[in-house]
């Protein structure tokens, strides 16, 4: 019984850990290619979040149906905010670009508590409380869902950027942006274009959340540290590396959650970031530069 | 990765070369060196200043004076950050660790030992560097730089926050309080009238910027500056990176554990959810950004500036009626990005050019000579 237990509850955190993923996987292609650190992406996540509990509440959009809604409104705003603003500290020195989107994160975190106040919110869907069995686990019918919506938005990332003509060319940029520019590409319109997959990814990642969790202002400095913490953890700039870092981070909290108390659970995942950034600062999948 | 669109400038050179002459540098008095370089108009200013700030408890009533303190408390501790980031280049985003770990040490020495804050604040800044010094031993031996220190740093202050929340010694998430008497006046233990505190705000305010002045003038300023400007250049000229950077932590980490004595001593009572937040690191960090990273002047001017306006919003927005608990920090927010995108070498800098209060117009990369 005790086995079957943890099972559970990795296989929980394990779900959780590839929304996680997803969230960074946001910020590592925006990270890897604008070579900008996006310090408004937990920001971005609760616009996710609340963009879904507002669909959900005025028509009944299950979130899984509000995140393609939530993935274009981000994708508009990530693109236009590379555009206007960031592209212009692209070269400048890194803490100016940190305290650019601090100011953006602030300005994000505190409209959204002025628009929908302290208090925690949620979306009704008829399955919250239904659970799945696989084998000897019990799984929550949410969780299982937006795993498995992370995965396929992963899938179809990793494939637009393996597979397409743009992708490739953004990988491009991210390789050589003075090679990318002889060769004719558009640095700044693919720049603005990473930002907004970026955000989009992001902001599909937030509408799955609703689902496992209810939304809060406070919870979007949370998810920026995490967003980071799984990054660095997976390595900066790769993709594979964002999820396996998720992934390793949803279960490591979901166990610590259940062995110690909750409140100590991030506890541990500052933990892992430490340990990472010593003993192997490029992260488990990241290259060393 | 960012840092290779940067190019020795002649300013950075510059210093450098300062780098090197200043072991042979004469020895000057401390007050000719604080006045060098500015203007009698500079020098006017500074001491209508200092006068007003002397004097402004006589006219101003007790809201002000807090209003006031606050202000003060923000340079003081954006004066103890900028040592880091502006002169040293170490961008810190969990100074609120310092602060807190002062703090929480000089209280819990209090309320436990019944050991007064004049002596406890010594314990208090020992906890604060060696934390600094474990952070900077980590963080520079293992070559975390750019992006993942400012990240060392958050983890570090986020560590402590959840820490202390379980701290149940110093009370744990429901408060750490200091005993409180009213009227009492015991200025060793730093009990008093809100004057008093107004008065020592002020002190640390000045000892802060007569400290960063010697210092940046100093042998070890030069240094700090060279390792800010061009790490690699200044390793070639014989600077000890190491040793530069864990100094400036060091310095960083003492100031501004003095500023959470203070805090613990003037509010009485202390969370872990405030004292540790990542808000509370971005607060520390806007003065000097808005006055000016890296100047003298820069962090003091901006608390002056952004503590009275955000009081100012308060005001009106209570006036209004309105109940907007986020309009402040929305306010902040977009202080910062205004900043950045027009002003990003502070309002100082531009401010002392404009004003001609220094003698050599404000580069902002040698703030050395800024203020």
């Amino acid at each position: 019984m005790p086995i079957d237990y943890y099972l559970n509850i990795a296989a929980s955190g394990l779900l959780t850990g590839l929304v996680y993923g997803l969230a960074a996987l946001g910020l590592s292609v925006i990270f890897g290619v604008v070579r900008v650190v996006n310090f408004a992406h937990g920001e971005m996540m609760v616009a996710g979040m609340y963009g879904a509990v507002l669909l959900g509440g005025w028509w009944g959009l299950d979130p899984l149906l509000s995140a393609p809604v939530m993935a274009a409104l981000l994708f508009a705003c990530g693109w236009l905010l590379q555009r206007g603003l960031v592209n212009k500290f692209v070269e400048r020195p890194e803490h100016m670009q940190f305290i650019l989107l601090l100011g953006i994160a602030t300005i994000l975190v505190n409209a959204m508590l002025m628009l929908f106040g302290p208090d925690a919110r949620n979306v009704q869907v008829p399955y919250s409380f239904d659970t799945v069995e696989i084998g000897p686990m019990l799984l929550d019918a949410v969780r299982l869902r937006a795993g498995a919506a992370a995965i396929v938005v992963a899938a179809a990332l990793f494939a637009f950027f393996r597979f397409s003509r743009t992708g490739k060319a953004i990988r491009a940029c991210a390789d050589n942006p003075l090679g990318a520019r002889v060769v004719g590409l558009n640095i700044d319109g693919l720049y603005a274009l990473t930002f907004g997959i970026g955000a989009a990814v992001v902001g599909v990642a937030g509408a799955l959340m609703t689902l496992l969790v209810d939304a809060r202002p406070q919870l979007a400095p949370e998810y920026t540290l995490l967003s980071f913490i799984i990054v660095i953890v997976g390595g900066l700039g790769s993709l594979p590396g964002a999820l396996l870092g998720g992934v390793l981070i949803g279960m490591s909290e979901a166990l610590a959650g259940f062995l110690l108390t909750p409140s100590l659970k991030s506890l541990f995942s500052y933990g892992v970031l430490i340990v990472v950034l010593l003993l192997r600062p490029q992260g488990l999948l990241g290259k060393r530069s | 990765m960012i840092g290779m669109f940067r190019r020795i400038s002649s300013a950075s050179a510059k210093i450098l070369l300062a780098a090197i002459k200043a072991t042979e540098r004469p020895a000057t008095g401390i007050v000719s060196r604080f006045a060098s370089g500015v203007t009698w108009r500079g020098s006017a200013l500074i001491f209508f200043a200092l006068l007003a700030t002397l004097l402004a408890p006589l006219v101003a009533d007790r809201y002000l004076v807090s209003v006031l303190t606050t202000v003060l408390w923000f340079a003081y501790v954006g004066q103890a950050w900028n040592v880091m980031m502006g002169f040293s280049g170490l961008l810190s985003l969990g100074h609120a660790l310092y602060v807190g770990l002062g703090a929480y040490v000089s209280a819990a020495l209090f309320v436990h030992f019944g050991i007064g804050p004049w002596a406890g604040m010594i314990l208090a800044i020992l906890v604060a560097v060696a934390a600094g010094c474990i952070i900077g031993f980590l963080g520079f031996r293992f070559g975390v730089k750019g992006v993942h220190f400012a990240l060392l740093t958050i983890a570090f202050a986020e560590v402590a926050r959840i820490g202390f929340d379980h701290i149940t010694w110093v009370g744990g998430s429901g408060g750490f309080f200091l005993p409180v008497e009213a009227g009492a006046s015991d200025p060793l233990n730093l009990r008093g009238s809100p004057l008093l505190f107004y008065y020592v705000a002020l002190g640390l305010v000045l000892g802060a910027l007569v400290l960063s002045r010697v210092l940046l003038h100093s042998r070890l300023g030069y240094q700090w500056l060279a390792v800010r400007e061009e790490p690699d250049a200044a390793e070639a000229s014989g600077v000890d990176l190491f040793r530069a950077r864990m100094t400036a932590v060091a310095v960083s980490a003492a100031m501004t554990a003095l500023g959470g004595v203070f805090q613990a001593f003037y509010f009485n009572n202390l969370f872990p959810e405030q004292v540790f937040s990542m808000g509370r690191s971005i607060e520390i960090i806007l003065p000097a950004i808005v006055g000016g990273i890296g100047t003298l002047i820069g962090p003091i001017l901006g608390a002056f500036i952004l503590t009275p306006l955000g009081e100012l919003l308060t005001f009106l927005i209570e006036a209004g009626g309105l109940d907007l608990p986020g309009l402040k920090q929305l306010f902040y927010g977009v202080a910062l990005v205004v900043i950045v995108v027009f002003r990003p070498e502070g309002v100082w800098p531009w401010l002392a050019r404009r004003l001609r209060l220094v003698r050599q117009p404000g580069d902002y990369r040698q703030p050395g000579e800024g203020a």
